[in-house]
């Protein structure tokens, strides 16, 4: 894109000339689209393509070898009525998010406040907690699953220390959820670090305000830090639950859904029906199905927020 | 003595003066502090104390903190196992690819929200914002046929070209930042004869180093663990990026040595670490940015 001195001053460069005469805000319009084309290519191509083409696909037979085979709506109806495995998926999948995103914003919130206090060598413990979270995929995994090893892991080492037998973890049905929420608070350093910022940006004249009032720590944090808050405590919470929902690497490199279905996590068994199965179109439909889920579940936590969000300006009633 | 506690006929004593309160709130701060500090350490020391030992001491009972003798060999012998050198270079070579791609693409597109006026300019970003909610996995299957066709399977192309068009993410967080760059800096470009190219080569992108640091990051962590998407595009050996050929090393070895186990886990760590010390100041800029906006 050629300045305007460049153009004037070019002698008939021809391909430039006709950008020149043209009015500053339609030579705006065409920038912005001139610079949002990658967007807009892959947006068409990688996205929106994919996704409608996953729409027609989960309406076929699809096993790659042969050409899809129209079948209506067979696969919905297999998927939500014939296959047991897609409702414990979505049971091991939820159980995690539901407990998951309610522990890590918890914790991811104290341990901001904690970080929020002015100690010495604050900097140093908030690179401490964040450090985790620079960590991730396999090597996570395979940290992990040495760490729940039921007999020399040291999680149970250090509970036989304080005379409690240790459980399976990831090789119980009962506690491998429990070992992957657990798995999860260890990254809470990207959510922490939001939280800081959050609380960190609550001015500070509402703290003195409410301390002539004659409030308490309890109160303070009660009737303002909680409520200055809230935008965030809504961000994290969503995303949380967005990610919550695609777990994969860790469940297919540490249990790989086992032991007995008990940690089949709703990404893993879609994948296994895509590229181990050879059913594609019914993945397909399983893949829409996690969409309408994840676009219900976030649209019913916006719709719940004016009842806990309070945004800063907002008129009074 | 606070007012209220005074009306309140709360007593008073030592316990209640600020100076007290004040001081006991941060002595207990700090002890959590300690605590938890300590406690999401100890995964990590474990990581690399077990990576220095010798196989039969790592279970010993009572645990030992130390190893005995420090094995630097277990990394040449981890080294060694796999194919180690060559899943690094394929993983450093398609992250630093995508690294380019997906960094300089969503610098033009952020820029062209954050400073171009356009009509449709405003269904255009909020398409971006609901891309970030979309699950992966319903565009998975096709993009795996789509790829098909193009004879993209098992290259390095069907991970690194996708990243050319823009991240979503990482659009957001970089329009955040320009739009908080004074406009009166672009005019001032505008009157030196500069057109809208220039002005995002010259005056923006320059200014933006604290955001920019913090999408390389990103990018960089995202791409260098990436697990799911080299698993399901790539099927030959010699294309696996390390974490791959770290699952590999699962199966085929078992759960027998885990210190060469270990050894092979902590080398792909350690970039991310010290990226992560290195672009410290940055990171948490970025970070808190994004989840002020959100």
């Amino acid at each position: 894109m050629r300045s305007i001195v460049a153009v004037s001053a070019a002698k008939g460069t021809i391909a430039w000339r006709p950008f020149a005469r043209l009015s500053m805000r339609r030579r705006e319009t065409l920038a912005f689209y001139a610079f949002l084309s990658p967007w807009i290519v892959g947006f068409v191509v990688l996205t929106a393509g994919p996704m409608l083409a996953s729409l027609a696909l989960s309406l076929t037979r699809y096993q790659i070898i042969s050409p899809p085979k129209f079948i209506g709506l067979d696969n919905y109806a297999t998927m939500l009525f014939g296959d047991p495995l897609v409702w414990q998926s979505l049971r091991v999948t939820a159980l995690y998010a539901l407990g998951s995103v309610f522990l890590t914003v918890i914790c991811a919130f104290v341990v901001a406040m904690l970080m929020n206090q002015r100690i010495f060598g604050i900097d140093l413990f908030r690179t401490i907690y964040y450090l985790p979270s620079s960590i991730s995929g396999v090597p996570l995994a395979i940290l992990w699953m040495s760490i729940f090893n039921p007999e020399f892991g040291i999680l149970n080492v250090g509970l036989g220390l304080l005379g409690i037998q240790g459980p399976d973890w990831i090789w119980s049905p009962v506690w491998v959820l429990p070992a992957f929420i657990i798995m999860s608070l260890w990254n809470i350093g990207g959510m922490m670090i939001i939280f800081l910022a959050g609380l960190q940006g609550v001015p500070q004249h509402l703290y003195e305000a409410s301390e002539l009032d004659g409030a308490g720590p309890l109160t303070k944090f009660r009737h303002v830090t909680l409520p200055m808050v809230s935008p965030v405590v809504l961000f994290n919470v969503v995303m949380s639950v967005i990610a919550a929902f695609q777990v994969f690497t860790n469940a297919f490199v540490m249990t790989n859904g086992g032991p007995g279905n008990a940690s089949l996590f709703y990404v893993l068994y879609l994948y296994r029906n895509a590229f181990q199965y050879g059913g594609m179109g019914y993945a397909c439909a399983l893949a829409w199905l996690l969409l309408v889920i994840t676009l219900a579940l976030v649209l019913i936590i916006f719709r719940s927020s004016p009842y806990w969000v309070y945004y800063e300006g907002e008129l009074a009633g | 003595m606070s007012l209220g506690s005074l009306v309140a006929g709360v007593r008073q004593g030592w316990w209640t003066s600020r100076k007290f309160r004040t001081g006991f709130q941060r002595s207990l701060a700090t002890f959590l502090i300690l605590i938890g500090a300590v406690v999401f350490l100890i995964p990590l020391l474990w990581m690399v104390r077990t990576s220095l030992m010798h196989g039969g001491e790592i279970f010993l009972q009572p645990i030992r903190l130390f190893p005995e003798h420090v094995l630097w060999e277990n990394y040449p012998k981890a080294i060694k196992a796999i194919p180690y050198p060559l899943f690094a270079r394929n993983t450093v070579l398609t992250t630093l690819l995508s690294m380019v791609g997906s960094i300089g693409s969503s610098c033009l597109i952020a820029y062209a929200f954050a400073r171009l006026r356009a009509p449709g300019k405003e269904i255009w970003f909020a398409l971006v914002l609901i891309t970030m909610m979309l699950p992966d996995a319903v565009r998975l299957v096709p993009t795996y046929l789509l790829f098909r066709l193009f004879g993209w399977l098992d290259t390095f192309k069907s991970l690194i070209v996708p990243q050319y068009f823009g991240n979503a993410f990482y659009i957001f967080m970089l329009r955040q930042f320009f739009m908080t760059l004074p406009r009166e800096l672009d005019d001032a470009a505008k009157i030196d004869g500069c057109g809208f190219f220039s002005i995002f080569w010259r005056v923006i992108l320059p200014l933006s180093r604290p955001a920019l640091a913090t999408v390389a990051i990103f990018s960089f962590y995202s791409n260098w663990n990436n697990f799911m998407e080299p698993m399901i595009f790539l099927n030959s050996m010699e294309k696996y990026t390390l974490p791959l050929g770290l699952s590999f090393y699962i199966n085929v070895r078992g759960l027998t040595e885990w210190n060469l186990l270990m050894a092979a886990s902590v080398m792909p760590i350690i970039p991310c670490v010290v990226l992560f010390f290195l672009g410290q100041r940055y990171f948490v800029q970025g970070i808190a940015l994004t989840g002020l906006k959100g």
